[in-house]
């Protein structure tokens, strides 16, 4: 019995957008509920399904995945997305938990006080510490790693696309990345998904700050 | 050929400590290169021999391994610590991102300006949150996941060892975890590891703050 998976998180990217990135790359379809009041976050911490009282969690193959890397993980490997042997694993590993770095310090902007210079160190290690390492690996190679597709090109695409909400021109230094954007952009199930009204979630705002804090029962 | 991995890192437990635990366990002799100023760190970075300016690196096989996640999913797939199939897989890492979550926190009290505060915090997270789902996990089996050790035990038992080292009968409520302890500390390799002279590091301390401080020319 194939049932959709269901991803429990905020009506926001949060944690849960890599997720939603890789099954849409991966061709699953999938279900949300939505948090969107305390009421119902505390439903489901009595109903023991949050293994460590967190989200996001994902309901799939008769499981309640918590923990976003096991989740991302489990759905790499089960749809081929992860490297086809040991050493390609370890650079689609390697390659994806830079991208997380990255992609965390982005997903933290809403939480502080003073994004300003946040952000300024956001576009510096972009700029000096990561990009220039995926311009390189993209330099003749379609993909990251062992010419085929995996859950890090996901990431990276996911990334840029991020970064370039924050920062226009990021990409204009590093034309192999723009290459690379552009070509995974063509991808029928990714094409759906960047286009409005998709399940793809817009940038965090301040209902959605509000939203969360009220949800944990803290302050603003 | 076959040649002794190596650990470039600072002369401390960090982020590489569960990297060793992990080769101790399964087995694997290693060597360590000691970040001790920042002329050395400069070096490697000259070397290009750290793909994002970071450590832990690990060379092996090879390969200039870094991201401590990449790094210990690399060790624990190649010596079968890793689940014997998908599903165990999922179970092992939602476990050991629990863990890593709380041996985070561990890890970062040394840089933090209120000390006190945080260690509650941990206390109380490991109390409420962490330690009754690994309590309740290791009621009968003997390890985690699928009857077998695997990474998730490993990375547990170094975290309730890290925890006595702060709160001293923190196990006290949780009989099925001082019962696993007891046995991993049964196992040949660990005996040795947790015997003083070994690779095993001590607690951070003031040393280690100023070392690694002056390594990255940040202000104390």
């Amino acid at each position: 019995m194939c049932d959709k998976p269901v991803l429990y998180y905020f009506n926001g990217r949060g944690r849960m957008e890599s997720v939603r990135w890789l099954l849409t790359a991966a061709k699953v379809q999938f279900d949300e509920v939505l948090l969107t009041t305390r009421d119902q976050y505390l439903k489901l911490l009595d109903s023991g399904d949050l293994m460590f009282q967190q989200v996001p969690m994902v309901e799939i193959d008769g499981m309640k995945l918590v923990q976003t890397r096991a989740i991302l993980n489990y759905i790499a490997e089960k749809y081929s997305l992860q490297g086809k042997d040991l050493k390609d694993r370890a650079m689609v590993k390697m390659y994806s938990e830079g991208v997380m770095d990255l992609n965390e310090m982005i997903m933290m902007l809403p939480w502080i006080p003073d994004p300003k210079a946040k952000l300024e160190e956001i576009e510096k290690k972009a700029n000096e510490r990561y990009l220039p390492v995926f311009e390189k690996a993209l330099t003749g190679p379609v993909f990251l790693v062992g010419g085929k597709l995996s859950c890090a090109d996901v990431y990276l695409l996911e990334c840029t696309l991020m970064l370039e909400e924050k920062f226009a021109g990021i990409l204009a230094d590093f034309p192999n990345l723009k290459s690379f954007q552009g070509r995974m952009l063509q991808n029928d199930a990714i094409k759906e998904f960047v286009k409005p009204g998709s399940q793809r979630k817009p940038q965090p705002d301040d209902v959605y700050v509000k939203t969360v804090l009220e949800i944990f029962n803290m302050k603003t």
